[in-house]
């Protein structure tokens, strides 16, 4: 009897466990550090979510619990409160929970560790280290799940989905957030959301700006911010400072395993069909691409445990592969490889992020000197968000030649 | 009442001396401005294990680190201090640095340290292979080690405690009334007499001493920035490397800390405001470039932490120890970064100098055991890895601090103990609760509802 073990219980591994149930895998567990599973959804109160898995939009909430309750009925085994912490072996878990320290060696692992924010330390910002600086994350724990008020005025570092998603939890709680600060010229988020947004919560964007300095010994008292371009400086007064987006997997499981990584996501490599460089071990959702949306984190999830499924049935990987990079403003793009003769990528798309705003990008592929495809897409490249390539276009490639994506 | 002994300061220095004075029949009172021990200069230093390799010989400095190396070692390892063996690696990067290298370890050797070793440059790289370009050779200090610099000071002020002394949390000594036979300090809280006053408040200690008629040294704030960088990069520093002190300046160290991670720092800064704890850019910016020519790999890793301590230098090069019978007074003045290593040590001298000047010193014959004190760092097996202690406590079971590792089982322990947390640092420090890569993002919300609950069962 096969055993899977999937790692993380957010969007991607609850989902994963479900199509592996439904693909007839007999003994498939989640495991799961937090108290509850669910990941992210479960703190992120507003709508939104399950447009393109479950086809129908929930609260983050609700979402979270559908998934859940999907998982569970269709059999799978959810251990929450257990956290896997190492490997005693390349297949082999170490895992903590109240029932004591073990170690789990499965037939096949989905790694779905999801992302988180950078916080302030990592983005390398001087100053104090005052009480009122927290991120997304953790602002919307305190409200969602620990019912605390936070302060009355704040400052959100960020102008992409996540911060609004800030943005409208300091609402909830009385504190109004008084200005919003981005390093970009062009809003980060979909524009549906940031020009409503705007006019609704009639928060002041600061563009190509950036945080220098947080100020107050016990209690946030303002944040030094400059003007990229002229270099201006001046201090926004404020109690609370939420540091949004900026995202990094939860790589950490992956790289101490010793899959190959990919220095831009901070992910692990993967092919079309999820498989990371560890025969057995597959990875789904914003481990992979920090971050598209819990819907396409579900349906990686699913992606992967069809590729999982063929791999025990037998089917090998096919031999021959070529890495995928993306050249400047692009930071990173998933999958990282591509196998000729593979299937195509979960959505019949490739995920890219990038640094620059382009409207209507002209987006060239090319393997080698071969051009593989050139075309313009109606869609921007915009910072803060996921930019998503028709798997079409890099279709043809063959062999081992790196396949190289760049702004035309 | 009236105390026999009033230490002002509850750092490190502070609370040895209280645990070591405690040991005899005397009513003691620890007063501390802050409202937690070990919360100032204590708590952000570069947490190495002198040897004292590198003192100025003959110097009271030399002989408390020598000293203190020896009693703290011992006392870590009765209490689970946790200390890693590291070993530290001067490198020289230029012909000066290298002509200096035997010196230092002449040096050494007038301090009592004769393992120094002079290594090539081959060396070097086979000890720490992520070292930039340029190292031209080395010279090993194979038993400085790095110590948890926040269990120290609280296992001393956890075994005061059980040894009666009292503790005086946010009391801020505003004057002081030297009597013939007693001593009135007017505190913030209060009213406090003693027959002694043992001055060891860190940064304020040479306000302290004006108070008591005193014009001798003075404290200038002196500010040091460090970067602690992601655990991933442990593997790349596991030894200390420090730079060969020069005319120009003692340079920046890579230093693993006993919680796993590596730490680079720190700056060097004359400061005038004594409370001025903040990072600054221009400090990062030194730290970022040292650190790419130190070691270009761990630059662009993720930085988990940045933080900056203040020392308590002086005009002084050496520690000022000085007791005054008349106005049954000790000083303790101006104890840098080394006041860690050195603090049993200091804790020594205080009793001897105390004797000396007539002290009674009736030893104890009912001591209670030292404390044994929570394990935080990575050399020894941590609760969520011990199957015995999880199967007795489930509670060690439960992860809540994921990044770090930390059980709710430790949390409530350090909530209860004998002196507990007052806010989320002091939390921090007992247990490593937020203190990792995350910093709050999965688990903040978690432990503040741990914290404010731990706080009501106080009251």
């Amino acid at each position: 009897m096969n055993e899977i073990l999937i790692i993380g219980g957010g969007p991607a591994g609850l989902s994963a466990a479900r199509e592996l149930k439904a693909q007839g895998a007999e003994n498939v567990t989640i495991v799961e550090r937090e108290s509850n599973a669910g990941g992210i959804p479960r703190h992120s109160d507003h709508t939104g979510y399950g447009l393109r898995d479950l086809k129908r939009v929930l609260s983050g909430p609700s979402y979270a619990r559908t998934l859940v309750e999907r998982a569970q009925s269709s059999g799978v085994v959810i251990r929450t409160g257990a956290m896997v912490t190492g490997w005693s072996g390349p297949m082999s878990a170490e895992i903590t929970s109240a029932q004591g320290r073990e170690v789990i060696t499965p037939d096949a692992i989905i790694l779905a560790t999801g992302a988180r924010e950078r916080p302030r330390a990592a983005r390398r910002i001087p100053g104090d280290r005052p009480n009122g600086v927290m991120t997304t994350g953790q602002l919307q724990n305190l409200v969602h799940l620990k019912h605390q008020a936070v302060g009355t005025r704040a400052v959100v570092v960020g102008a992409e989905l996540v911060s609004w998603s800030a943005v409208l939890t300091l609402r909830e709680v009385g504190c109004a957030t008084v200005a919003m600060t981005t390093q970009f010229d062009q809003p980060e988020s979909y524009a549906a959301m940031a020009i409503p947004g705007r006019l609704a919560l009639r928060v002041p964007i600061a563009r190509r700006t950036r945080v220098v300095r947080v100020i107050g010994r016990e209690r946030v008292e303002g944040v030094e911010i400059e003007q990229i371009t002229t270099g201006r400086r001046r201090i926004v007064e404020c109690d609370t400072v939420i540091f949004t987006g900026d995202w990094i997997p939860d790589y950490e499981l992956a790289q101490s395993n010793g899959l190959e990584m990919d220095p831009g996501s901070r992910g692990p490599i993967v092919d079309t069909a999820l498989r990371t460089s560890r025969e057995g071990i597959f990875a789904a959702g914003n481990l992979l691409h920090p971050v598209d949306t819990a819907d396409v984190a579900s349906l990686d999830g699913v992606h992967a445990a069809r590729a999982l499924m063929r791999w025990l049935a037998g089917e090998p990987a096919p031999g021959t592969a070529a890495r995928v990079v993306a050249d400047a403003p692009f930071t990173w793009v998933s999958p990282g490889l591509v196998r000729t003769g593979d299937v195509a990528p979960a959505r019949d798309r490739v995920l890219l992020w990038s640094s620059e705003y382009r409207a209507l990008p002209k987006i060239v592929v090319r393997q080698g000197t071969r051009l593989l495809s050139r075309r313009t897409l109606p869609w921007p490249v915009s910072p803060g968000r996921v930019f998503r390539l028709p798997w079409s276009m890099l279709e043809s490639a063959r062999g081992t030649e790196d396949i190289r994506i760049s702004l035309g | 009442m009236t105390y026999d002994i009033a230490i002002i300061g509850g750092g490190v220095v502070g609370c040895a001396v209280a645990r070591e004075l405690a040991g005899f029949d005397l009513r003691i009172v620890l007063i501390e401005a802050r409202g937690d021990v070990g919360d100032a200069t204590s708590k952000a230093n570069t947490a190495i294990l002198h040897t004292g390799f590198d003192a100025v010989p003959g110097s009271l400095e030399s002989t408390m680190v020598a000293r203190g190396y020896e009693l703290l070692s011992k006392y870590a390892k009765a209490t689970g201090i946790p200390v890693e063996p590291t070993g530290a690696l001067l490198v020289a990067w230029d012909a000066d640095q290298l002509a200096i290298l035997p010196k230092l370890q002449e040096k050494a050797a007038k301090n009592g340290y004769a393992k120094c070793e002079i290594v090539g440059a081959d060396e070097v790289y086979r000890r720490v292979p992520d070292l930039g370009p340029g190292a031209l050779g080395g010279l090993t200090v194979p038993d400085e080690s790095i110590i948890c610099p926040w269990t120290t000071p609280l296992a001393y002020a956890t075994e005061a405690k059980s040894r009666d002394v009292e503790f005086r949390f946010n009391c801020f000594v505003e004057s002081i009334e030297v009597g013939p036979d007693v001593t009135t300090l007017h505190t913030s809280s209060g009213d406090i007499t003693t027959g002694w006053v043992i001055n060891a408040a860190g940064l304020g200690g040479d306000v302290i001493d004006r108070m008591l008629g005193y014009d001798r040294f003075t404290i200038v704030p002196r500010r040091g920035e460090l970067f602690v960088f992601d655990k991933l990069t442990r593997p790349m520093a596991n030894t200390i490397v420090l730079p060969v002190p020069t005319e120009k300046g003692k340079g920046v160290l890579i230093s693993p800390t006993i919680f796993g991670n590596v730490m680079l720092g720190p700056t060097s800064e004359n400061l005038v405001d004594r409370t001025d704890t903040s990072t600054s850019a221009e400090g990062f910016a030194f730290l970022l470039e040292k650190g790419a020519a130190l070691m270009p790999t761990l630059i662009d890793e993720e930085v988990t932490a940045s933080y900056a301590g203040l020392r308590a230098s002086t005009e002084h090069s050496d520690f000022i120890v000085d007791i005054d019978a008349k106005q049954r007074y000790l000083l303790l003045g101006g104890i840098r970064s080394t006041g860690l290593t050195a603090s049993m040590a200091l804790g020594e001298h205080s009793r001897e100098l105390l004797a000396e000047a007539g002290l009674l010193l009736t030893a104890r014959a009912d001591l209670p055991k030292p404390p044994r004190m929570p394990n935080i760092g990575e050399a020894f097996p941590r609760p969520y890895q011990r199957t015995n202690l999880i199967e007795s406590d489930p509670e060690y079971g439960q992860i809540v601090c994921f990044c770090e590792r930390v059980s709710r089982g430790e949390i409530r322990d350090a909530l209860a103990s004998a002196i507990p947390p007052c806010d989320l640092d002091g939390l921090r420090r007992r247990t490593r609760a937020l203190m990792g890569r995350c910093q709050g993002f999965f688990c903040g919300a978690e432990i503040d509802e741990m914290m404010r609950a731990g706080g009501d069962h106080d009251e």
